[in-house]
C-alpha cells in the first residue's frame, strides 16, 4: 500500500471510489439481482405449494455428498442458467420498431437503478473508508431525481416498440409515476423535518440509540404513516404487484417489454429487480436505521481499527434489506392487480392528502416540543 | 342469486385488515410447504402416477409361463390395427418353427410403430393366443423415428411373462402327448 500513499489525495479518492463502485456493483448489486430472481421464484413456489427451480446442477459441485444435492434442490445454480440463456437467445428486433429508442430503452431502465446506489450508506466505516460511494449532502434529492428517470426507459420502450400493448404499458407507467412520485416525496418530507438534514448518513445517525430502553429510535416507529406511504409508493415505483400496470401480462400481453427478447428483455428484468433492491435499501436507510442495530453498541460508527464491526454493519444493512426484499416478493403473491383508476385514486385522493396531513401533524408536534 | 354488499366500516375500508389477512394466508402456505405438508408437486420423471388397472398403455408381446413366444404369427392384429402400426414378418414355409410345442409357427419379426399406435386395444382384443397386451407404459420416448419402431425382441422383453390362469395349451399338450399326435415335439 506504500505506492498508494504516495499518490495525491485526489487520485486516491478517485481510485478508492472506483473500487467501491466496482465492488458494490459486481459483488453486491448484480449477484443480488440474480439471486432475488431466484428468491422470487422459490418463494412464489412455496406460497403456491410448489417446489420451484430445482434442476440446475453444476458438474463438480453437485457431486458433493449431501450439500451438492441440497443446493441443487434449492436452485442455487439457476441464475447461471438464466443468465446464459438470455445471452444465447436470439436478439430479435422487429421491423416496425424505432430502432434507436428501442435499443436505448433497456439501458435507460437499468442505469438509474444502479446510479441510486451511490448515495446509500451501506455500512459505517471499513478501515478509514466511509462505506458509501458518494456522501452527498442532498442524498435524498439526488436519489429521487434519478429514480424518476427510470420510468423514461419504460415509456420509451412503449413508444419505441410502435405497437399497441407496449404503448399502453408505457402510458400507464407514466401516469402511475406521476400519481405516486408526489406522495413518495411528501412522505419523506416529514422524515427530514425530524432529522433536519438531507444527508442519508445523518439520517442514520439520527436513528441510533433507543427510546425507553428497548424501542429502537428508528423512524418507522416515529413516522409510521410516512413509512406506509413510502412503502406503497415504492411498490408502484418499482412496478411490482399490486401496481404492475405497465406490465399487466394478463391484459397487455407483456406490457412495455412485449417486443423485447434476449438480453434486452433481461435488462428490463434486471432493472425491475435492481429497483426493488434500491427501494429496499432506501427504506432501510430512511426508516429502519440503516446499518445500525441498537444493541451491543452497534449503532456507533466503527473506528478505523474495528474491521469486524465495520463488516458487521454491512451485514446488518444487507440483512435488513433482504427482509424487505422478501416482503416485496411476499406481497406480490398475495394481492391481485389494482385497476387503473383505483391506482390513480389511491395515489391522488388518498396518499397525497394523507402525506400532507402527516407533514402538518409532524410540524405541529415539532413546534409544540420546541416551544 | 343476489349477493348482499355489506357496508364496510372505516377500519375495513383502510384495506389494512384485508392486507393482513392476505399476508397470513400466503405465509401459512409458505410455512406449510416448507416445514409441514411439503409441496403438492409430483416431480414427474422421478415420481409417476400409479396407473389404474385396465389402463390402455403401449401394446407389448408376452411370453407364456415357460418363457416361450405366445404369438403364432396369425397376423390378425396386423389386419385389425386401425393406424397400421403393426407389421409382422411371418417365418415362411421353410422358416423357423415355434419355440413352444403345440404351435406351428412364430413370427420372424414383429414390429409395432409406437408413433402410429393409438392405444386402441384392438390387437389385444383380436388376438386368439392372448399374446399381445396393452400394458401400463404411457410415456414412450426416443430420439429418432427409427427408435420408436419396437421390434419383436424389444416387445417381448418389455412384455415379460404372462401368467395365464387357464393354461389352455398346457392341457392340450398333455392330451396330444397321450395320443402321440402332431404337433407334439419333445
Amino acid at each position: 500500500m506504500d505506492w498508494f500513499n504516495h499518490l495525491n489525495p485526489d487520485l486516491q479518492f478517485v481510485l478508492l471510489s472506483a473500487v467501491k463502485v466496482l465492488a458494490v456493483l459486481f459483488l453486491a448489486l448484480l449477484p443480488m439481482v440474480a439471486y432475488s430472481v431466484l428468491a422470487e421464484r422459490k418463494i412464489s413456489a412455496w406460497i403456491q405449494d410448489r417446489v420451484g427451480p430445482n434442476r440446475v446442477a453444476l458438474p463438480l459441485l453437485s457431486g458433493i455428498p449431501f450439500l451438492g444435492s441440497f443446493l441443487t434442490r434449492l436452485g442455487i445454480w439457476q441464475p447461471i442458467a438464466d443468465g446464459v440463456k438470455s445471452f444465447l437467445k436470439e436478439d430479435f428486433t422487429p421491423d416496425h420498431v424505432r430502432k434507436i429508442y428501442f435499443w436505448l430503452a433497456p439501458a435507460i431502465t437499468l442505469i438509474p437503478a444502479f446510479l441510486t446506489v451511490a448515495v446509500i450508506p451501506f455500512g459505517s466505516n471499513l478501515g478509514a473508508q466511509k462505506m458509501v460511494i458518494a456522501d452527498l449532502n442532498v442524498g435524498i434529492l439526488y436519489s429521487f431525481g434519478i429514480v424518476s428517470l427510470g420510468v423514461y426507459g419504460i415509456v420509451l420502450a412503449g413508444y419505441a416498440s410502435n405497437s399497441k400493448y407496449p404503448f399502453l404499458g408505457g402510458v400507464r407507467s407514466s401516469a402511475q409515476m406521476i400519481s405516486y412520485e408526489i406522495a413518495m416525496g411528501m412522505s419523506v418530507v416529514s422524515v427530514f423535518m425530524l432529522v433536519g438534514d438531507l444527508n442519508l448518513s445523518k439520517v442514520i445517525e439520527y436513528q441510533a440509540g433507543t427510546t425507553l430502553g428497548f424501542i429502537p429510535n428508528w423512524l418507522v416507529f416515529k413516522q409510521p404513516v410516512a413509512f406506509v406511504i413510502f412503502l406503497v409508493a415504492a411498490f408502484a415505483e418499482t412496478n411490482r404487484l399490486p401496481f404492475d400496470l405497465p406490465e399487466s401480462e394478463t391484459e397487455l400481453v407483456g406490457g412495455y417489454n412485449t417486443e423485447y427478447s434476449s438480453m434486452k428483455f433481461a435488462l428490463f428484468f434486471m432493472g425491475e429487480y435492481a429497483n426493488m433492491i434500491v427501494s429496499s435499501a432506501m427504506m432501510v436507510t430512511l426508516f429502519f436505521g440503516g446499518w445500525t442495530l441498537p444493541f451491543f453498541g452497534l449503532d456507533q460508527r466503527a473506528e478505523s481499527a474495528q474491521w469486524l464491526t465495520g463488516l458487521a454493519h454491512i451485514g446488518i444493512f444487507v440483512a435488513k434489506m433482504l427482509v424487505l426484499m422478501v416482503v416485496f416478493i411476499w406481497v406480490r403473491w398475495m394481492l391481485p392487480r389494482f385497476r387503473y383508476d383505483q391506482l390513480m385514486d389511491l395515489g391522488w385522493r388518498r396518499f397525497i392528502p394523507l402525506a400532507l396531513a402527516n407533514i402538518l401533524a409532524t410540524a405541529v408536534v415539532l413546534f409544540l416540543l420546541n416551544k | 342469486m343476489i349477493v348482499k354488499r355489506e357496508k364496510l366500516n372505516f377500519w375495513e375500508r383502510l384495506y389494512l385488515p384485508a392486507l393482513a389477512g392476505g399476508l397470513k394466508v400466503t405465509a401459512t402456505h409458505l410455512v406449510n410447504t416448507l416445514f409441514k405438508r411439503g409441496a403438492v408437486t409430483m416431480e414427474y420423471p422421478e415420481q409417476k402416477w400409479t396407473v389404474p388397472e385396465g389402463y390402455r398403455g403401449a401394446p407389448y408381446l408376452v411370453k407364456d409361463q415357460d418363457g416361450a413366444t405366445k404369438c403364432v404369427s396369425c397376423q390378425l392384429c396386423e389386419f385389425v390395427c386401425p393406424p397400421k402400426a403393426i407389421k409382422i414378418t411371418p417365418p415362411g414355409p421353410a422358416g423357423q418353427t415355434a419355440d413352444r410345442a403345440n404351435a406351428e409357427k412364430m413370427p420372424l419379426e414383429f414390429e409395432i410403430n409406437m408413433l402410429r399406435c393409438i392405444f386402441c386395444g384392438f390387437c389385444q382384443e383380436v388376438c386368439p393366443e392372448e399374446a399381445i397386451f396393452l400394458m401400463k407404459d404411457y410415456s414412450l420416448t426416443g430420439t429418432n423415428r427409427a427408435e420408436m419402431i419396437y421390434n419383436k425382441e424389444k416387445l417381448l422383453e418389455l412384455g415379460g411373462v404372462h401368467h395365464d390362469q387357464i393354461k389352455k395349451w398346457e392341457h392340450k399338450l398333455d392330451e396330444a402327448k397321450e395320443q402321440k399326435m402332431f404337433p407334439v415335439k419333445d
